[in-house]
């Protein structure tokens, strides 16, 4: 059940997208996300629907992958769109009772789905088709600027790699953790609110513990190879920009130009 | 009273690219007292088998059977057979949580709805049989040594009184005088309490001195279930699924290559001492006296 977060987690393929460059793939899902709230017609989602939907088939990675990622977020799509159906004053449509759904919450509600489930469908293929690491190492070389500024530009990666790195690791170990405890009797299931967040403490206490563990582990690793942060450090595969990625620049610029086309004369 | 696997199959990841067929078609019947060990490689399938054994992981397909009844009946009482089947998992020490050593191996019997005297009392039980002193019954359990924190954890599901005992590499990361002690201690309560005990491990040289069955896994099926004797018969084939049979059948097997007419069954280091000495000419020992 745990295991249905995506966001983060490689999906091994070989195809045109996993081989770009990931400053390539970091910039195209900021303007992806940036498009989404620019476009406000009906033409300019479908122009990202099938932007989308074009990456996902280039990237190879099947589609249930980025539904996986989806589950995570029911809850606030959920909320999203009944907040807006009822709470959006305007032309009422239908009239429950109290609850007035609008013409206009209608659309908004509608819209925002959309815009979160597309949202979330982009930025899972982007981590589905870049390892954290790539990711991070083209965080830091886009970032790269902002040291003139003295931002820890490399710490800032560095942790953020990690982070990521943990993810997996440490659902797996809540998850063995969690087994371990049902063993013993556990009950993670059953029981009001206040019984449920008791029950979470069997739980919690061996995965901080854990968390801490690996911490300090991954620290004295670091440090047993004269880890001393972003001074002077090289890369023994430095990024470097590809003919595909060019193309894709090209892309990402016509995609970006239409919807902001749409968006002033549409 | 028995548990009964039948024809149990495991998928992770069913219907995925990254489907890993984890249990392939294992059959087994375990009867109350036996003392087994279940022996694989990494990835051979032995931990999710174990987990099969309490009803933590339901089988893709195939049923299992505790006392003649299907586990994964809709109306099966599952922590009680949770409480039946006692399952230690590997480095069982990181589920560790309360605030002192007591109240957390009292953690299983309260869940089974015991009363808190029953339930202290079950936990003072356990507690002994793992071999803890008083002394350590009020320290945080983190404050101890690693092999300490692994027997309170094994007290931890002793005190829910189980039937069976899977312990899942109850050995590992300990140094060899922590193994042997954590080994020697759960054959004396295998012998005191008449338990099943299955000890899961990837050492044969760690199981041969105490088990009387032992069931070779590979590649998620059952390759060998035999008595200790009957499986380091065929030790060239252990060591093809990358295992291998303790270093006495070694020895025995080049004496006989030799010449020398032993018995190549002997499992432990004392039984083969016993057979050489009983084949060894003996003139020559007389000599060797003189």
């Amino acid at each position: 059940m745990i295991r249905d977060i995506t966001l983060g987690q490689y999906y091994q393929a070989d195809s045109v997208i996993h081989k770009l460059d990931p400053r390539v793939k970091l910039v195209a899902t900021l303007c992806f996300i940036i498009s989404l709230f620019v476009v406000d017609s009906w033409v300019g989602y479908v122009a990202a629907a099938v932007f989308l939907a074009v990456m996902i088939r280039l990237s190879k990675v099947p589609f249930r992958f980025m539904v996986k990622g989806m589950k995570a977020i029911v809850f606030i799509l959920l909320i999203t769109v009944v907040f807006n159906l009822f709470l959006t004053p305007g032309e009422p449509l239908v009239t429950v009772w109290k609850f007035t759904i609008t013409e206009e919450g209608l659309r908004i509600a509608v819209m925002m789905a959309v815009r979160l489930s597309f949202l979330i469908v982009g930025s899972s293929l982007m981590t589905l088709t870049t390892t954290p690491n790539s990711l991070t190492d083209a965080m830091e070389k886009l970032m790269g600027p902002l040291k003139y500024l003295k931002v820890p530009v490399h710490e800032v990666a560095m942790m953020m790699s990690i982070a990521l790195r943990f993810i997996p690791i440490l659902l797996e170990e809540t998850d063995k953790i969690m087994k371990a405890q049902i063993a013993r009797g556990a009950d993670f299931e059953s029981g009001n609110l206040i019984k449920k967040a008791k029950a979470m403490v069997p739980l919690l206490v061996p995965l901080f513990i854990s968390a801490f563990r690996r911490a300090n582990d991954l620290a004295m690793a670091m440090e047993a190879r004269c880890y001393r942060g972003g001074e002077h450090r090289t890369k023994m595969k430095p990024l470097r920009y590809h003919a595909a990625d060019r193309v894709a620049y090209c892309v990402l610029l016509l995609y970006f130009a239409g919807c902001v086309a749409i968006r002033v004369w549409l | 009273m028995s548990l009964i696997l039948d024809h149990v199959n495991y998928v992770y990841g069913e219907d995925t690219a990254l489907a890993v067929h984890a249990l392939k078609d294992v059959n087994l019947v375990i009867p109350d007292g036996q003392f087994i060990g279940l022996i694989g490689h990494t990835g051979s399938g032995k931990s999710t088998l174990v987990q099969h054994l309490n009803g933590l992981i339901k089988p893709t397909s195939g049923a299992i059977y505790y006392n003649g009844e299907d586990i994964h009946e809709k109306d099966y009482d599952k922590k009680k057979l949770r409480s039946k089947v006692g399952l230690v998992f590997q480095y069982p020490e990181h589920q560790l949580f309360e605030i002192d050593v007591f109240k957390d191996v009292c953690f299983g019997p309260k869940n089974l709805g015991l009363s808190q005297k029953e339930a202290e009392l079950r936990a003072y039980a356990a507690l002994k049989q793992v071999g803890i002193e008083d002394e350590y019954f009020y320290q945080s359990p983190f404050d101890l040594s690693g092999g300490q924190k692994r027997r309170v954890a094994i007290a931890g599901v002793l005190a829910m009184k189980p039937e069976i005992l899977v312990l899942d590499e109850p050995t590992a990361g300990l140094d060899p005088k922590g193994r042997d002690e954590i080994l020697d201690q759960i054959a004396k309560l295998k012998e005191e309490t008449g338990i099943t005990v299955i000890l899961v491990s990837h050492s044969m040289e760690d199981v041969a001195k105490y088990v009387e069955r032992i069931i070779v896994m590979n590649h998620g099926s059952v390759l060998y279930d035999d008595a200790p004797k009957e499986v380091f018969r065929h030790y060239k084939e252990l060591e093809q699924v990358g295992l291998a049979a303790p270093q006495v059948t070694y020895i025995m097997q080049a004496l006989a290559k030799k010449g020398m007419p032993v018995d190549t069954s002997a499992t432990t280091v004392e039984e083969a001492v016993q057979e050489i000495l009983r084949k060894m000419p003996q003139k020559k020992i007389l000599k060797e006296k003189a």
